[in-house]
């Protein structure tokens, strides 16, 4: 079980197109790697999402998922490695590749002061987005925020502050979406609506979807494959329907438990020969 | 440069004054209480002072010159402020917005908001004391201009402490404004410094702003030279702010101290 290495991963993502052709990536991050003195959040993660996908990004609390999200999203430089959002270098051509990424997570609530409507106006125009009125419009009635759209974001329900968050991070029709665990605070019933919703957007706008959760039924639900990382590196990859049994596991919550809980890459005692 | 993300820093703050007018109060109370009070004042120093000096320009003047300039930095620095209650950087600084674009509409802001604490100031300061600002003419322009410079480097430079030390640090920007003004000569000619503030002062371009409205007050002509010299220094620090700002910036995308601001933020 040797974890994916990152040509391998990426190549995998791009041959993968359900065509057979070879389509260029929403997402290609290569070796990234961050470290704070002698700590290494993050080591060597290289990975690639095509246009459509949704790619879980599993792993225990501190294992990475954020410090990726954060680098991708250009709020935390890399120590070393890149990433590239379509045809464009993010430490290059900042502007222009997070004009076509956005994001939704629960640690980043739209600002609470402003309704629904004022803060889907301010972020359209931070994304430069043209018909602006008309794509807000759009979003409160595809997220049914029609009635709220007055309401300050603050005096909403998680629920209803998720769905306000979604369409913010749907505004401007990104190529690549990050959702860090973006039904954490829904009941069942409206996290199904939300994840068909996204599912049938990815689909719809072709758009790339990195996706955390610590929801494996949701995962296997949505996700077209997953990356396990811990401690800062990647140890899995692949379809979630079929990863647990690859690799020992009766689901994919037990293999995920066997990752948190265990070094995969290194030899137990009944592997070594 | 963009317009659209300037315009959408510039509407955010409309929309906050909009769903909150309560804000429009400490735009215009505090610059009011300033100006009766010292207009107050300067009626009675005119009235007991027998020398036939009208107090009513220099004082009176200079704090109205001086609360705008102090208006203008707060402009900045409460719309800064704005996203770090709200904790919104993740959401403000993952987007295409750039650095000079945020400060841009930080500054367009504080524009709309401290000119309608001048107004106030000129209204109460003309009807109530008779105070004949316009009359140092020309070089009242270039005046407003050097304060309002001076302004924005002060917000720019209280921002990036904010940014760098953390929302707590906040009570370390409000006093900035108090902590100048002894350097800055509002009321006094810099020769009653002593020499150390004096030095101090020189550095700074209030004082030549403030040297230069006694000299055109007591007829002294255009204070060309003094005008030069406080624009260039107003130029050279404000530059010198916007180079710290982005140094912080950077500093904060690299160590992570952006990316964990909300949760500091929450504490």
């Amino acid at each position: 079980m040797s974890p994916p290495s990152a040509d391998r991963a990426a190549a995998a993502a791009i041959d993968s197109s359900h065509d057979g052709s070879t389509t260029r990536p929403a997402l290609r991050v290569r070796g990234l790697r961050k470290a704070y003195g002698a700590m290494i959040a993050l080591q060597d993660l290289s990975f690639a999402i095509l246009p459509g996908e949704i790619v879980g990004l599993l792993g225990p609390n501190g294992a990475g998922k954020t410090t990726t999200i954060n680098m991708i999203l250009g709020v935390l430089e890399p120590s070393a490695g890149s990433v590239q959002i379509g045809d464009f270098d993010l430490g290059r051509r900042r502007a222009q590749a997070l004009e076509r990424t956005n994001f939704a997570a629960v640690y980043a609530a739209l600002p609470g002061n402003l309704t629904v409507r004022e803060n889907l106006m301010f972020f359209g125009l931070l994304y430069g987005i043209t018909a602006l009125r008309r794509r807000v419009d759009e979003m409160l009635d595809t997220f049914d925020l029609v009635r709220l759209r007055d309401t300050k974001c603050g005096l909403l329900s998680s629920g209803e502050q998720t769905r306000a968050a979604l369409a913010k991070a749907l505004l401007n029709r990104p190529q690549l979406l990050l959702l860090d665990e973006p039904t954490a605070s829904l009941d069942p019933s409206a996290a199904q609506l939300i994840r068909a919703r996204i599912k049938a957007l990815a689909d719809q706008e072709n758009c790339g979807i990195l996706w955390t959760s610590h929801n494996m039924y949701e995962v296997e639900a949505v996700c077209n494959r997953v990356l396990f990382l811990s401690h800062g590196q990647m140890l899995l990859e692949g379809d979630p329907r079929t990863l647990p049994e690859a690799h020992g596991s009766s689901t994919l919550e037990e293999l995920f438990i066997r990752v948190a809980r265990e070094r995969l890459t290194e030899p137990r005692p009944a592997e070594v020969p | 440069m963009k317009l659209r993300p300037v315009a959408g820093i510039v509407l955010r703050q409309f929309y906050l004054l909009r769903g909150s007018p309560v804000r429009v109060f400490p735009m215009v109370t505090w610059v009011a209480i300033d100006i009766v009070l010292w207009g107050f004042i300067t009626r009675y120093l005119n009235s007991v002072s027998g020398s036939g000096v009208n107090f009513v320009p220099t004082l009176l003047g200079g704090v109205l010159l001086w609360d705008f300039c102090t208006r203008i930095m707060q402009g900045v620095s409460t719309a800064f402020l704005e996203d770090v209650w709200s904790r919104n950087f993740l959401n403000l600084f993952a987007s295409p917005l750039s650095i000079s674009e945020y400060i841009l509409g930080l500054v367009l802001t504080s524009v709309l908001t401290s000119c309608v604490g001048l107004l106030v100031m000129l209204s109460l300061a003309t009807m109530l004391f008779h105070l004949p600002f316009f009359s140092m003419g020309a070089p009242l322009a270039a005046f407003l201009l050097v304060l309002f410079v001076f302004g924005i480097t002060l917000g720019i430079f209280g921002s990036a402490i904010v940014l760098r030390y953390g929302p707590a640090s906040e009570w370390l920007l409000w006093p900035l404004p108090a902590l100048l003004s002894p350097f800055a000569a509002v009321f006094y000619p810099l020769s009653v410094l002593p020499p150390w503030m004096q030095w101090v002062a020189h550095a700074l371009p209030a004082p030549y702003v403030f040297e230069g409205m006694r000299s055109v007050l007591n007829g002294g002509g255009f204070p060309g030279m003094l005008l030069a010299q406080g624009a260039l220094i107003a130029a050279a620090e404000l530059l010198l702010a916007e180079y710290f700002y982005a140094r912080v910036y950077r500093h904060a995308v690299r160590t992570g101290l952006l990316a964990r601001y909300s949760a500091e933020g929450a504490a």
